[in-house]
């Protein structure tokens, strides 16, 4: 087994007096695909963004239990989120670049960063836009408007600008949900490729997409952890009825 | 029955059509009676020359220069204070808190306030308490500041049009989308960094049509600077901000009301209220054209 990049414990969160996830704890290990699955409104989204304090830009959110990233409890006073999130970070549903450049956007993260050296942003750029596997189709227009771009090769820089502050996990908020069959495709390919050096924890709708690119699955229902386990033992011999129906398709 | 309706319902439009058409009509026997009436002596002489003759003839020059002069510096004032105020009341004020719902209530206040209440406020304020208060400090009661000059009058005007530019700005950082931000501080980034970096860039044609649309306004009143720093005429052009300076409006209402042959005023007076109306009316276009530029972008 390997070692345990985030554990969660009792995480409670509360919008307002409505509690939203139910005392929840689960261990993400270092290097591997963790999926979050379950219906809508199971509160998979708001755990994810619990993971690196998204939520806290949410009025009226309260939060109990711990995260410990690394062994240390994120929610702590200590604790800078800023850095926080340079270390977690996250590619969401909607691909959000900014109307910038293609290289203004990836070079966003390491400039607020410090980084002011133009050799070593260029380097920075170039690298992460090739770890996402979008290098080849950007790299004669890196200066022209990243909203040119469709919108799978735009989820990707948008994945290319996560990985340029060097982060160690990457949260992902349904990241395939508005894309094509070939752009899906394309994304699961390289979270396979991603999770060689970082710690990759994907939000999905889609069972086969759980099935497919993840070591371990979470079935959430209902603001609680229902079961989690290895991918295949939940897809195949999953110990709580609940989870056998919502994977059979049989509600959700 | 139904033909009574029907009947009710033929005046009905036709009232709305009326209406409609009397404020088209009324717009165009304005441009009409003022191009008549000032075509004659609208030139390019006109716009660069000094007034000569007791303001009998020559141009209105000085009133240019100093309309220009007023909105610039009211602009230096009122926009970057607006635009924060703009950015406190979106970004950091909780929407439902008390401190934002008074300040939304002060700039829904101050929109309404009659003008001439603003050139009061100048005179009290900027002039008798600010102004002279600063003579008595700096200068050992020597009169300066405590006096009407263009910077008492800039200020007051740039209270005036606050609403204008925080209004303008809010609805722009409005369509900036949360995603961008959210996208912002994912990276790491500060809540000040997202601002700098994402808000405010994204808000730019927004504070640029809140700036045209107070300098419009600016340019158009003339009751803020009765008291604070317009004058009658002037041999010389202001050179610093505690001289006064002639106004385009205040030009009109002069020649309008206290020259010496009214009659024989008419036609500079038309011609003024020509350049006048040109000047606001190219400003506001700009800023109806950047504006619906800006809601094609947040649709």
């Amino acid at each position: 087994m390997k070692e345990i990049k985030i554990k969660t414990k009792n995480l409670s969160l509360y919008y307002g007096a409505k509690m939203a996830l139910n005392s929840i704890s689960l261990d993400i290990p270092e290097k591997e695909v963790t999926a979050f699955i379950g219906p809508s409104g199971c509160g998979k989204s708001t755990f994810l963004r619990t993971l690196n304090r998204m939520n806290d830009l949410i009025p009226n959110v309260k939060i109990t239990g711990e995260v410990l990233v690394d062994g240390l409890n994120i929610y702590d006073k200590q604790i800078d989120v800023v850095n926080l999130r340079k270390k977690v970070g996250m590619v969401f549903q909607k691909s959000n670049p900014f109307t910038k450049s293609i290289y203004e956007n990836v070079a966003y993260g390491p400039k607020i960063n410090g980084i002011n050296n133009r050799k070593k942003l260029e380097e920075i750029v170039e690298t992460s836009l090739k770890n996402a596997f979008i290098w080849e189709e950007v790299k004669d227009r890196l200066h022209d408007s990243a909203m040119g771009l469709s919108g799978g090769q735009q989820q990707r820089m948008c994945i290319a600008r996560a990985l340029a502050v060097e982060p160690e996990i990457i949260l992902m908020d349904e990241p395939a949900s508005a894309l094509d069959p070939i752009s899906t495709a394309k994304i699961e390919e390289l979270i396979f490729e991603l999770k060689k050096k970082y710690t990759i924890v994907i939000v999905t709708h889609n069972m086969q997409q759980a099935a497919r690119v993840s070591d371990l699955t979470a079935f959430f229902y209902l603001g609680e952890l229902i079961e989690f386990g290895k991918t295949r033992k939940i897809f195949t011999t999953p110990d709580k009825k609940h989870t056998e129906e919502y994977i059979t398709g049989r509600f959700g | 029955m139904s033909r009574r309706k029907s009947i009710t319902g033929g005046l009905f439009i036709g009232l709305t059509a009326f209406s409609a058409i009397l404020i088209i009509a009324v717009i165009i026997i304005l441009l009409v009676v003022i191009i008549i009436g000032g075509k004659d002596t609208f030139s390019w002489e006109f716009l660069t020359a000094f007034p000569e003759d007791g303001m009998m003839k020559g141009g209105i020059f000085p009133a240019i220069f100093g309309t220009v002069l007023l909105v610039l510096i009211m602009s230096i004032a009122a926009v970057p204070f607006g635009t924060i105020t703009a950015i406190y009341l979106t970004e950091y004020a909780h929407e439902k808190s008390i401190l934002a719902q008074t300040i939304r209530f002060a700039v829904r206040t101050l929109a309404t306030v009659p003008s001439i209440i603003f050139g009061l406020f100048g005179l009290g304020f900027f002039i008798k308490y600010v102004g002279s208060g600063m003579d008595d400090l700096f200068l050992g009661g020597q009169l300066k500041w405590g006096q009407p000059n263009i910077l008492w009058a800039s200020l007051t005007m740039a209270l005036l049009t606050l609403p204008v530019v925080i209004v303008s700005v809010e609805e722009a950082i409005r369509t900036v989308p949360r995603e961008m931000r959210e996208a912002s501080l994912a990276l790491g980034a500060t809540k000040w960094e997202t601002i700098k970096r994402i808000v405010i860039p994204g808000s730019r044609s927004g504070i640029m049509t809140g700036t045209i649309l107070a300098v419009s306004r600016g340019a158009g009143e003339v009751a803020p600077i009765l008291f604070t720093g317009a004058a009658y005429y002037l041999a010389t052009l202001p050179t610093s901000l505690s001289d006064q300076f002639m106004n385009l409006g205040y030009h009109i209402y002069i020649m309008a009301t206290q020259s010496a042959n009214v009659d024989q005023t008419l036609p500079i007076q038309f011609a003024t209220t020509m350049v006048l109306l040109l000047l606001t009316f190219m400003l506001n276009l700009t800023a109806v054209i950047i504006r619906s530029r800006l809601r094609r972008k947040a649709k």
